[in-house]
């Protein structure tokens, strides 16, 4: 008798478990006018880069519900495929053939992390399908492959901003500490690209592990380096230790970190460490002060107020390049007049000023994020908020 | 190297080292009982910080990880109730993937209850810009809190195996259940009892290091795995031993990274490791007579 009850209670557990995530999928069934247009997406929806998957999934899920009530695509209902990646480039790899193979999806969204991208690229490209990544990496796109696109701004472009920042503040020695990721690791490359140009001397560059839970030897070294600034590039929740351990060692230079520090949770986790935290962002985060006539204002406020009032948690930059990849696909099908795998393609690559979150794209054959170095504009941290920096 | 900097390194081992070293004191306890390792025991580490986390925000700091000790320890109880207390006679092994099989139940469960946010729990003194300066080096007031509560659990613990029946029980169902069941002890309720502690600990140490290391749901294998390290660094079963292994890692691992570069510190802790099985399998401060006597 004991024992039944035990066996009846693992078994009420597993069945929570397992049903209620099948509840939250049985009502996104649609009734189709025409054919269903199936969009896949890999995103790191739990997992250590669940912060990039998180809103991602969440921004894709209301953006297509909200296209499918408006009419769908050139009257096609949107299907989304969403597939939970962890991060991890294998689960990634295997989800990519999935989609093509049997589901034969028109276009993949995401991966998330750059790492992963890099492993489906060839993937994509080898079975010509469209590939609009959500990660960060230059290396994504460039060299070009024909059939991969990506949405967020490049590194390069963060990496320039921030030398360009510390030149006005006549910064000149600093040390580099990166996450260990593809994100990281590209950072730290375009750092070490960009940094004689700009005369800054690198004194020492770190690499530290992902799960990481305590910085302080390594910001020791920096600080016994004497260096005037630091940059932490990772997308790492470690970015938030980075700051509290800087504090705590009693260092007062400034903390510059990548565009992955756009979430204001890791404020909210390092607290008031997170103060004077230096970083370039595209413009979402500080929308409600834009001027009203930039072109990605209305745009801006518009997806934070719609996501933040659905979901009740701050907006992110990282589900915007959701929010992009899947407004330029549905311009470039407007654009084809059809859902022909290769003439979508070919509308993506010469779309020209779509507006979206993280600026506007201008894409051409060699250009595939179309972007310029103006998507971006310099933050800062102040009172636990996201201001524009003031130079 | 001037002594500021050899003292900042030094105080810099001693952040990382407390933190592993409350880690490892969990190990030990369902150790002590049972003779397994339980590889849940990161996972209840993050419970008791995520429950800490969540009842902060509207009770007290103390009494939220009062609560959430409390809490953990139930869960502690249920997962003995639910899968360990029915197995006749389970072989070490079978223990052993049990617990294995159970970090990833709690793990997946916290990611249905809380998400997958970064959360942490505020600082016990001070805030996060806080930090005590000794002799030109600096250490946040946390660690201070980490490494006093790690004393008064170490000490706490010494003296309920020693001198409490129910500790001393708890002790000789280790050493050999069939004979402390013949003296009248009843060992699954040790069992019990073991799980119950560890987990409370367990909650206690997710709580005290949630304000450096913050806590996600998915943290808890890498904690666990620093934690089992130094618990076997030490020779298993001995918190005292746990807490000068944890140290003694950390300082390690602060002083590799004063010559080499990061990326190397586990590296050289994990090959000081082996070095150190190879020639004491029985940890630095462990018996090894007795450790021949063990199963695991």
């Amino acid at each position: 008798m004991n024992r039944n009850l035990r066996v009846a209670t693992i078994i009420c557990l597993l069945i929570g478990l397992t049903v209620s995530p099948l509840f939250a999928g049985a009502g996104q069934e649609e009734a189709a006018a025409k054919e269903p247009i199936k969009v896949g997406a890999i995103l790191a929806v739990t997992g250590g880069a669940s912060f990039l998957g998180g809103p991602e999934s969440k921004t894709l899920e209301m953006l297509v519900e909200e296209t499918n009530a408006a009419g769908g695509i050139a009257g096609h209902p949107v299907e989304l495929i969403i597939k939970d990646s962890q991060a991890s480039a294998e689960k990634a790899i295997s989800f990519a053939r999935q989609l093509i193979e049997e589901e034969q999806v028109l276009a993949i969204i995401g991966p998330s992390t750059s790492g992963e991208s890099m492993a489906i690229k060839d993937i994509c490209q080898e079975a010509q399908t469209i590939l609009l990544s959500c990660a960060a990496a230059e290396t994504i796109v460039n060299p070009v492959a024909s059939y991969v696109f990506k949405t967020p701004q490049k590194d390069s472009y963060a990496a320039i901003w921030i030398f360009q920042t510390m030149q006005k503040m006549g910064i000149s020695k600093i040390g580099v500490v990166v996450g260990n990721t593809g994100f990281g690791n590209g950072g730290k490359a375009q750092l070490e690209k960009y940094a004689p140009e700009y005369g800054i001397d690198i004194a020492i560059a770190e690499v530290y592990d992902g799960a990481a839970t305590d910085l302080t030897g390594v910001l020791t070294k920096l600080k016994a380096r004497g260096v005037e600034a630091v940059v932490n590039w990772s997308i790492v929740p470690a970015q938030s230790i980075v700051a509290k351990n800087m504090r705590q060692l009693g260092m007062d230079v400034p903390l510059f970190q990548s565009h992955g520090f756009g979430n204001i949770k890791y404020v909210e986790a390092a607290g008031a460490a997170a103060e004077g935290i230096i970083f370039p962002c595209g413009r979402l985060l500080v929308a409600d002060v834009l001027a009203a006539g930039h072109p990605q204002k209305d745009l801006l406020v518009k997806y934070r107020s719609d996501y933040e009032s659905r979901y009740n948690e701050d907006v992110s930059t990282f589900g915007g390049h959701a929010y992009d990849a899947l407004i330029i696909l549905k311009a470039a099908i407007e654009k084809a007049g059809g859902v022909e795998m290769s003439s979508v393609r070919d509308a993506i690559e010469s779309l020209q000023g779509v507006v979206g979150t993280a600026g506007v794209f201008n894409m051409s054959p060699s250009d595939h994020n179309g972007l310029g170095l103006d998507s971006f504009e310099m933050l800062t941290v102040k009172d636990g908020k996201f201001v524009v920096l003031e130079q | 190297m001037s002594f500021e900097q050899f003292f900042q390194y030094f105080l810099s081992g001693v952040t990382s080292g407390s933190i592993y070293a409350i880690i490892a004191i969990g190990f030990n306890i369902i150790y002590n009982t049972t003779g397994i390792i339980n590889f849940a025991q990161g996972e209840f580490l993050i419970l008791g910080g995520m429950i800490g986390v969540s009842l902060s925000s509207f009770l007290p700091l103390p009494l939220a990880i009062a609560a959430a000790v409390v809490v953990t320890m139930g869960v502690g109880a249920l997962i003995d109730f639910l899968f360990i207390k029915w197995l006749k006679g389970p072989s070490v092994l079978r223990l052993v993937i049990i617990t294995i099989g159970l970090s990833i139940l709690i793990r997946e469960t916290m990611l249905h209850i809380w998400d997958e946010k970064v959360r942490t729990l505020r600082h016990f003194t001070g805030t996060e810009i806080s930090s005590v300066k000794i002799l030109g080096a600096y250490i946040s007031p946390q660690v201070l809190w980490i490494l006093g509560i790690s004393a008064v659990i170490v000490v706490v613990l010494n003296l309920f195996f020693r001198l409490t029946l129910v500790g001393r029980a708890m002790r000789a169902c280790s050493d050999n259940r069939t004979a402390a069941r013949l003296c009248g002890i009843r060992a699954s309720q040790m069992v019990t009892f073991s799980f119950m502690l560890s987990a409370a600990i367990g909650a206690l140490a997710g709580c005290v290091i949630s304000p450096l290391t913050q806590t996600q749901y998915d943290m808890g294998a890498p904690l666990a795995i620093k934690g089992f390290t130094v618990a076997i660094l030490g020779g298993l079963g001995n918190s005292t031993a746990a807490v000068v292994a944890g140290l003694i890692l950390g300082l390690l691992e602060a002083f590799s990274i004063s010559i080499l570069p990061l990326a190397y510190i586990d590296a050289v802790s994990i090959a000081v490791l082996l070095v150190i099985l190879f020639f004491r399998p029985s940890g630095l401060f462990g018996n090894r007579e007795a450790s021949t006597l063990k199963e695991f």
